[in-house]
């Protein structure tokens, strides 16, 4: 076998491999009919794979994959942030848009800030006083915003001031008084408003 | 089966960790195989594969989705168990390449150094035989003949799982089968 071509036992690799150009394999088929040592080498090599390939299946140990689950690490907290920025582009857009528009309802507060009242004949103004001269009576309710309310006649109703402050010399006033400092109402309700106006989105997205 | 897989992949990534189970029941036995064929102990086996699909795990967000899951997770598994084997053998190992010779190494020039008796390899039974004459091939050839006969995997994955060219993979194979011949004609 020492006197073989040092090629031979390649291309018998290469068959082993099943890539073998064909002039190879002719050149091999040719050399092992008439060399019995190289006959005896494939021979060799080709029990070698058979005696490898007849390994049998290794069965897993029981419960192998309970423990890997058990083994398995906590997702880390700043993983989870980042995914749920990832995972939740609406919710992001929502509490975002809520950002923008609690800017725009607050400058809209100051635009409401307008003194007004209630249309009523015989009602005096001064200033941002509403007065309700003395020999006179209201009838229907009155509402006075940004201002103040003087009542020296009678009222048949109620009264309600928002940002103001109720007087009276004579309180013969037949409904009931109600003083507003509206700033954390009017707040609220306008949180409400925006809080139902971005559900409303949400619920038109999902 | 890789279709269930990437479905399985994108639940764990989304956060269910449940998920992963049945990704470790469909490669369990293939992993645990590699493990078992290449460390030649259970415990050690057990111990590796189960290291092996928690790192996938962990590092299941760098899996690219289009590639082959096994090939990835398998590259894993072989990378522990050769770790494993280094951390084991001390200096004298012959795995070392001789400089100048292409892959050549001690080892394909010296017969195993801890070979058993001959009389008591031959008592073996067939299958604890198979498992010792491959035992007894150095790291690099053993890795390539489990994946390829005993696995069953073609020579473009294995290259892939090995990261190491398609040449280097067929020469392995080759000295790796000749290693073999040699043990196995020596009795």
């Amino acid at each position: 076998m020492n006197t073989c071509p040092k090629e031979i036992v390649q291309y018998m690799h290469e068959y082993l491999d099943g890539d073998i150009a064909s002039e190879h394999e002719q050149e091999l088929q040719k050399h092992l009919y008439n060399c019995s040592d190289c006959r005896k080498h494939m021979q060799e090599l080709e029990n070698t794979i058979a005696f490898v390939k007849g390994a049998i299946a290794i069965a897993t140990p029981p419960r192998f994959v309970d423990q890997v689950m058990q083994r398995l690490p906590r997702r880390k907290m700043k993983y989870g942030f980042q995914r749920f920025i990832r995972r939740h582009p609406i919710a992001i857009a929502a509490a975002l848009f809520c950002i923008f528009m609690s800017a725009s309802f607050l400058s809209g507060y100051k635009n409401d800030q307008q003194f007004s009242y209630t249309k009523q004949p015989n009602l005096q103004v001064e200033g941002q006083t509403v007065i309700v001269p003395e020999g006179e009576t209201i009838k229907g309710d009155l509402l006075v915003k940004n201002g103040d309310i003087l009542v020296k006649g009678a009222v048949d109703g109620d009264i309600t001031v928002i940002n103001g402050k109720y007087m009276a010399s004579s309180a013969n006033v037949t409904g009931q008084i109600e003083e507003i400092d509206e700033m954390f109402e009017w707040l609220w309700y306008k949180i409400k408003n925006s809080a139902k106006k971005a559900w409303s989105i949400i619920d038109n997205n999902e | 089966m890789d279709s269930i897989t990437n479905k399985r992949i994108k639940q764990v990534l989304k956060g269910d960790q449940h998920a992963y189970s049945e990704i470790v029941s469909l490669y369990q036995q293939k992993v645990y195989q590699i493990c078992y064929r290449m460390l030649n102990n259970q415990h050690e086996a057990e111990d590796i594969a189960q290291e092996a699909f928690i790192r996938a795990y962990t590092n299941l967000h760098t899996f690219d989705l289009n590639r082959k899951f096994s090939t990835w997770l398998f590259r894993i598994a072989t990378n522990l168990c050769i770790d494993r084997i280094r951390k084991k053998k001390p200096d004298y190992y012959l795995d070392a390449e001789v400089a100048g010779t292409d892959g050549l190494d001690m080892y394909s020039q010296i017969s195993s150094p801890d070979r058993l008796p001959e009389e008591e390899v031959e008592g073996m039974e067939l299958q604890e035989r198979i498992q010792y004459e491959i035992s007894c091939l150095s790291e690099k050839y053993r890795t390539v003949i489990i994946l390829k006969y005993i696995e069953e995997l073609s020579l473009q994955e294995i290259s892939e799982i090995l990261n190491i060219p398609l040449g280097t993979v067929k020469t392995r194979i080759h000295r790796g089968r000749e290693a073999l011949r040699k043990q196995l004609s020596n009795l």
